[in-house]
């Protein structure tokens, strides 16, 4: 099966079968993917999931055991490297340590031979896109994290490549430098147009920068689609996990519903399985303090304020089980919950999913959020 | 005696792992006492006894035409085999550090082997190999090629004693570097020879220079492995070390060391060489 990332034209990245192993590891297992022209898509997954290698099998890096990667109609499997004209960035940028900025930016110009006029004016216009003009004489050493990121990048583009290709773009960087660097990419994403493949671990960086999200686990596509929709309907536990805390529940199952200790609660579709997990994400559980219909009883074992709001910590005994709330300011300063407090909770949403058929789930679930699974009975 | 918690707190080392002053001046004591005697009387020495006879004896010893024929045999055989020992060493550290094939554990084994064995077995493979009742001895013979007590002997036996030095100076180096960023010139059109020119070269150039530094100074001291191939020919195949040694059986002690004494400069001039790049070489 290919996932089609929308575009309706011929798509300008055509990844087929692309199978991947380095001894008896499958770093990719039979991958398909398109990706349009002028489109900006994460690849998104654990440490192991393939995504690196798929991004270095792009850029001519490594090579694939079986499948074929086109790029604008032409395979990819007779163009070495140097040839391709890929721009990628490497996590840690690569940049040339002995060389200043100016000349880290003019190097793929310099090896093209290109007149010196031509390369100072590219290297001048790249350098006014990442507002280091003063810094050009600098070497790598003496530049932060976030401006070597971008002289990265400026690297990358100087030759006008077919692709722009991300490793782990602001993984070495720290928190608000990244924020920032991501709406730039962002926006300078939307000013250049050109197609963008960035691989990341991290949920928000995909969300924030991409158009299209793949979410990749042990060498294979779980889910593809907008950063909303995937968020909104999960394909499988894998990414329902992956996207975010979850809270997971053993249940009994019939009938398109799920029994949680004396609650009842409507799952929708169900798979015929007597006992089951269900899966709900901290914000849709609900608290209150007095006892309602379908609630559970619980006790706040922890308040934490984070950004968003309160992250609460609660311990149920009808189930024996931890679970995570999360409330928005609003709603916990009216609560005003303390620890060790007695409240009431009940699911606003929870899913259930389809075993999965490679195998037990567990192997295949990443760790997920501050909680331990204490509900695995 | 009163020693008893006269534990001695150097300035900046904690009390609680100094050793008792007497120890530290002690290990101190000897180290400095074996540099003494082992390194700097016998250093002393070679210039008294060179310069026993005056300046203009000195001068004579050097300028000696056997003197002078040895001096150019030395250069010119250190002129092939470092560059020759270069190649080979770029080429070997490139394949150790970037490349896992088979065998690679063996090759950076091997490359120790000239540390380990002695010269004179050294010397002593190449005349089995090359000697006219060696292997490829009638065969040389016949063509009228001489190898074994001519130059190609002696730059061979030099360039087998000498050529671990730039490999294993440039090992390490490399592999610490990684490969990244010759990845990411070749992703950005470079060909091998553009990435091994602007990218790889720059970054191992204070390795290098290292290597070449200790290559030559070997090169130029070797007295074993080249003992045996050169057959001792008094102003043909004779290099410096040999003709120390030639010398100094003649009972012509002050000529001896005047021309060791050259040596020994070449010697000194070389680890300067080497404290001044060593601090390049940590520094990339």
């Amino acid at each position: 099966m290919t996932h089609d990332l929308g575009g309706a034209a011929a798509p300008f990245i055509a990844i087929r079968g692309l199978t991947r192993r380095f001894g008896g590891f499958t770093a990719l297992d039979d991958v398909s993917l398109d990706v349009p022209g002028g489109g900006l898509v994460a690849l998104l997954g654990p440490s192991g999931s393939g995504k690196t290698t798929l991004l270095r099998i792009l850029a001519g890096l490594d090579h694939a055991d079986r499948g074929t990667v086109a790029l604008d109609g032409l395979d990819l499997a007779s163009q070495p490297a140097r040839q391709r004209n890929v721009g990628l960035v490497f996590q840690h940028y690569a940049l040339f340590r002995h060389l200043d900025v100016y000349e880290n930016i003019a190097f793929a110009l310099r090896v093209r031979r290109r007149p010196r006029a031509e390369v100072d004016a590219r290297v001048r216009e790249l350098l006014a896109l990442i507002q280091l003009e003063t810094l050009e004489r600098r070497l790598p050493s003496q530049l932060s994290g976030g401006q070597r990121q971008r002289v990265a990048l400026a690297r990358a583009l100087a030759a006008r490549p077919r692709v722009l290709l991300l490793d782990e773009p602001f993984g070495a960087l720290d928190a608000q430098v990244r924020a920032e660097l991501r709406g730039w990419l962002r926006r300078l994403h939307d000013e250049i147009q050109l197609t963008t493949v960035f691989v990341t671990h991290d949920q928000d960086e995909a969300f924030e920068v991409a158009d299209r999200v793949v979410v990749m686990n042990r060498g294979k596509i779980e889910q593809i689609g907008a950063p909303a929709e995937v968020f909104a309907q999960p394909a499988n536990a894998f990414v329902m996990r992956f996207l975010g805390h979850v809270n997971v529940l053993d249940a009994e199952l019939a009938d398109g519903r799920a029994r949680v200790g004396d609650v009842t609660l409507d799952v929708g579709s169900h798979h015929g399985d007597a006992r089951g997990r269900i899966y709900v994400r901290p914000h849709d559980i609900a608290l209150a303090r007095a006892p309602g219909d379908g609630a559970l009883a619980a006790r706040v074992v922890r308040v934490t304020p984070l950004s968003r709001g309160l992250q609460i910590e609660l311990q149920v005994p009808a189930i024996g089980a931890r679970l995570r709330a999360d409330l928005d300011w609003e709603r916990g300063a009216a609560l005003a919950l303390r620890d060790g407090e007695d409240v009431f909770l009940s699911l606003r949403q929870a899913r259930v999913f389809a075993p999965r058929r490679e195998g037990p789930e567990a192997a295949t679930e990443p760790p997920c959020g501050e909680l331990p699974h204490a509900v695995h009975a | 005696m009163t020693r008893t918690g006269a534990r001695v707190a150097l300035p900046g080392a904690p009390a609680v792992i100094g050793d008792p002053g007497w120890v530290r001046g002690l290990v101190i004591g000897t180290a400095i006492a074996f540099v003494g005697l082992f390194v700097l009387v016998p250093l002393a020495a070679v210039f008294r006894e060179a310069l026993r006879a005056g300046l203009a004896a000195y001068g004579r010893a050097l300028v000696d035409p056997a003197a002078l024929a040895a001096g150019r045999l030395t250069l010119a055989t250190a002129a092939i085999a470092v560059p020759l020992n270069v190649g080979f060493g770029i080429a070997a550290a490139w394949a150790i550090a970037r490349v896992r094939f088979p065998g690679r554990a063996i090759l950076t084994t091997l490359i120790d082997l000239p540390l380990a064995v002695s010269p004179v077995i050294a010397g002593m493979v190449f005349v089995l190999l090359f000697g006219a009742h060696g292997l490829l001895g009638p065969w040389l013979a016949a063509h009228d090629l001489h190898v074994i007590f001519a130059l190609p002997g002696i730059v061979l036996a030099t360039t087998f004693v000498t050529f671990p030095f730039v490999a294993r100076e440039l090992i390490p180096v490399m592999e610490a570097q990684g490969a990244e960023e010759e990845e990411a010139a070749i992703v950005l059109g470079a060909s091998g020879l553009q990435t091994f020119w602007r990218v790889t070269l720059p970054r191992i150039k204070w390795g290098l220079l290292h290597g070449v530094v200790l290559c030559t100074a070997r090169a130029v001291g070797e007295f074993g492995a080249v003992s045996v191939v050169s057959g001792h020919i008094r102003g043909r195949t004779n290099t410096l070390p040999l003709h120390v040694e030639i010398l100094y059986n003649e009972y012509e002690y002050q000529a001896a060391f005047a021309v060791a004494s050259v040596l020994v400069l070449i010697a000194l001039a070389s680890l300067v060489a080497r404290r001044v790049i060593a601090h390049r070489v940590e520094a990339t």
